[in-house]
């Protein structure tokens, strides 16, 4: 059987940007909720916190470990999937890159060690700082890679000559239309996915009796985090939405599943997209909504996917991924605010009144992953079938391979990823079972304890 | 002055830096992980806690030659990525596995520590055979005959005798004890091999690539590169020196054959940049004609210059930081 090498080439590069993208959702979050523990521990003096730094930095350096990794895979992959896209787009995107590279990469990579070995060896305040400056390595690398993703969505900045792009403004093609609210939403969504697996770990330690004096205050600023970022995510995922209107109509019509243009346009909830007769079937609808929600007007006019024949995007995925994306962030609003007001509510830390709780949030603990990555396909497979918005087609820029080939290597990367998935969840499962130590014992049995650290590392 | 000279031929100087940075620096990441299944248990922890804070960074210079190449070379980045697609694909497991590795082995239990021990072994060879491959196929101008192709293969052997040297070398540095005397033998079975290969590859590449020959063996210009393998042989000798001399060792001066190795891959690299001057793909693309457009060039170069002495200077903090013998820092 013969596959169409296009297709397999946007399939691998799928299934690795996929399996990237959940490790930095983490490690982006997680960093600033570290360096908020560090500075707990480091004012208050409250050893719980020092507990709670040492435990997650753990959990944060075998996602970060999958992530440098996996990244490397992405910065190869440019050239080995999409050789057009460097050559015709390479002036605007390969700065981009560069700069990603020398502002963040190394700086995260090398105080990573110092973070994580140094306790010993540097000033508190020396520890400190590597801290916040891996936070600010992991928040600059997603400035620059999505500062690149939005020009590819919304270019601006550029002049084509001979179909190369050269750059007019870099101030233009950084701070792009859609720039902004994508790094806004990116970010918050990194952050609600560190606080979902937060709580949710914390949860899961605190059902199995295994949790420590840090378990309940973990799971209190996860809880804090969720109840005030899901709701603002709400608000920023809306902004968003309305930039892409302005800008990609076309991912528009296929996120609510509009087939002609029509004013005071119903919001369908549900059904199921059929792109042969171009009709929603079974569909739930409220009357004027998606007008309202769009224009925030009931008789607003949206447009639909007949006036982009040939230039819009598949219309299912997108759809189906809108709608997995949006409800897991209003789950994310109701158990976010749920679990504010049962975990600060009397500070109440007994798993046997909390039960309904704990279950909710370690059921909840990857919910995160499937919010981010139904959101990225949203906006991925809806720029479609354009590589830069309008100007270029990810057809035009495919690598040359033969099917054989990118199959293959597509298999073992789809064999590799999901091995190590397993064993990142595996071990996490085996991390957050460990029972807590030190912090319970004796003050000379926690003496000891030091000693051993100090020798043998945290 | 021409910007549109000058800048192609900063980045080319800066994506070689960074490639032979990388070389010296996860070679010895590399090499320690091929050397792992050598060792005990207790041993391999100690080897890991002497690359752990180190390897990340080291392997960042990676992602900074091959960015430099996207960069400003996008023209050669397409055709090297695209002919080198298999090894690549091949070189980015073996790194995901090593990499992952590092955390896995302790963090996953120990009834899975002997698996991720292995597999980070495994993942440091694949790494450095496919490494090897690359350069090999690289040098020869990615033609893909019977020739480049038998020359790949005897790249890809000798890369791993290289970053198993730097492997040894950098032991002497970090450990002491039973391991610091395993890492000498390792150093010495190690080093005939390495200096077998980098003689057969002195006497293959001209024959393997004309356009190098008449660079090399043309008068006046073979005297004047004379000191390059001559450099090449002392720093070879001293090398053996070391790993033989028993007061060197003993007085604390084995990181002596790290500075030798370093020395080694700095004159190989000037031989390979004048081989291969100036063109990016040998015989097929110059470093001019392969360039991103001059402002492109500008405004990552302004980022360079900012950047890098920084990144040079928190490197160096983080090496005196963790200076001295490996204590057993562990990744639990």
């Amino acid at each position: 059987m013969e596959f169409d090498p296009f297709l397999l080439a946007r399939l691998q590069f799928a299934a690795n940007i996929s399996f990237h993208i959940l490790f930095p959702t983490i490690t982006i979050g997680l960093c600033w909720v570290l360096f908020y523990f560090r500075l707990r521990y480091t004012f208050s003096g409250d050893k719980a916190w020092e507990y709670a730094y040492f435990f997650w930095v753990k959990i944060f350096a075998l996602s970060f470990a999958l992530g440098v990794v996996s990244g490397i895979t992405m910065s190869f992959q440019f050239g080995t999937n999409w050789p057009g896209f460097m050559e015709r787009a390479g002036n605007i995107a390969g700065p981009l890159l560069g700069y990603e590279v020398l502002t963040a990469f190394f700086l995260e990579a090398s105080f990573l060690g110092i973070m994580l070995f140094g306790k010993d060896r540097v000033s508190n305040r020396t520890h400190l700082i590597a801290t916040a400056l891996v936070a600010v390595g992991t928040s600059f690398s997603a400035f620059w890679i999505l500062s690149l993703n939005s020009w590819m969505q919304t270019p601006t900045g550029y002049r084509i000559e001979d179909g190369v792009f050269f750059v007019e403004s870099w101030w233009e093609v950084i701070f792009n239309p859609s720039f902004p609210y994508r790094f806004a939403h990116m970010f918050t969504a990194s952050l609600l996915t560190a606080a979902f697996l937060i709580m949710g770990i914390s949860a899961w330690r605190a059902m199995r009796g295994v949790d420590g004096p840090a378990t309940w205050k973990v799971m209190r600023t996860g809880a804090l985090m969720a109840a005030v970022l899901a709701p603002l995510q709400v608000v920023i995922g809306d902004l968003h939405g309305l930039n892409t209107l302005e800008h990609q109509p076309a991912k528009i019509a296929a996120m609510e599943g509009i087939w002609e243009t029509e004013k005071g346009a119903p919001l369908t909830l549900f059904g199921f997209p059929d792109e042969e007769e171009k009709t929603t079937h079974m569909a739930i609808k409220v009357p004027k909504l998606a007008s309202f929600i769009l224009t925030h007007e009931w008789d607003g006019e949206v447009l639909g996917l007949n006036e982009f024949e040939g230039e819009a995007p598949p219309v299912a995925p997108v759809f189906w991924a809108f709608r997995v994306m949006v409800g897991i962030g209003m789950l994310m609003v109701l158990v976010g605010w749920w679990s504010a007001w049962r975990l600060f509510r009397n500070r109440d830390e007994n798993r046997d009144t909390q039960t309904w709780l704990l279950r909710a949030l370690s059921v909840m603990t990857f919910s995160g992953w499937v919010a981010v990555l139904a959101g990225w396909y949203v906006t991925e497979i809806g720029r479609q079938p354009w590589i830069v918005d309008g100007l270029l087609r990810t057809s035009e820029v495919v690598a040359d391979h033969s099917s054989a080939t990118v199959a293959g290597t597509l298999f073992g990367y789809v064999l590799l990823y999901l091995f190590l998935l397993v064993s990142y969840i595996a071990t996490l499962r085996y991390m957050a079972t460990k029972p807590a130590r030190s912090l319970t014992l004796t003050p000379q049995q926690r003496a000891m304890n030091d000693a051993e650290t100090a020798e043998g590392g945290a | 002055m021409d910007l549109g000279y000058w800048l192609p031929l900063f980045f080319a100087g800066a994506m070689g830096l960074a490639l032979l940075i990388y070389v010296i620096l996860d070679g010895y990441d590399l090499g320690i992980g091929m050397l792992l299944p050598f060792a005990s248990d207790d041993e391999k922890d100690v080897m890991v806690a002497a690359i752990g804070p180190f390897w990340d960074a080291n392997e960042t210079w990676i992602v900074l030659g091959v960015g430099i190449l996207l960069i400003a070379f996008p023209q050669a980045h397409s055709i090297v990525l695209t002919s080198l697609y298999l090894p690549v694909t091949l070189m980015l497991m073996g790194l995901i596995l090593r990499g992952v590795a590092f955390d896995f082995r302790v963090k996953a239990g120990d009834k899975h520590k002997a698996k991720w021990n292995r597999l980070f072994a495994f993942g440091s060879l694949v790494a450095s055979l496919c490494q090897g491959w690359m350069l090999g196929a690289f040098v020869t101008g990615l033609t893909g005959d019977a020739t480049s192709t038998l020359f790949a293969a005897l790249i890809a052997l000798a890369l791993p005798a290289l970053y198993i040297m730097l492997g040894a070398a950098w032991l002497l540095i970090k450990t002491e004890g039973e391991l610091f005397n395993k890492a000498v033998r390792w150093g010495r079975m190690a080093v005939l091999p390495m200096g077998g290969f980098l003689l057969l590859i002195s006497i293959a590449t001209p024959l393997v690539s004309s356009a190098i020959a008449d660079k090399w063996f043309t008068l006046p210009n073979a005297i004047g590169l004379m000191p390059i393998p001559i450099a090449t042989a002392l720093a070879y000798a001293g090398l053996i020196w070391v790993f033989n001399s028993k007061q060197i060792l003993h007085n604390g001066y084995g990181w002596l054959a790290f500075v030798a190795l370093m020395v080694m891959c700095v004159l190989a690299s000037i031989g390979l940049a004048y081989s291969l001057f100036p063109d990016i793909v040998l015989g097929r693309i110059s470093i001019w004609e392969a360039a991103s457009a001059t402002e492109s060039l500008l405004f990552t170069f302004w980022g360079a210059i900012i950047a890098l002495p920084m990144i040079l200077a928190y490197t160096i903090f983080i090496y005196r930081v963790f200076r001295g013998k490996a204590t057993h820092l562990s990744y639990e």
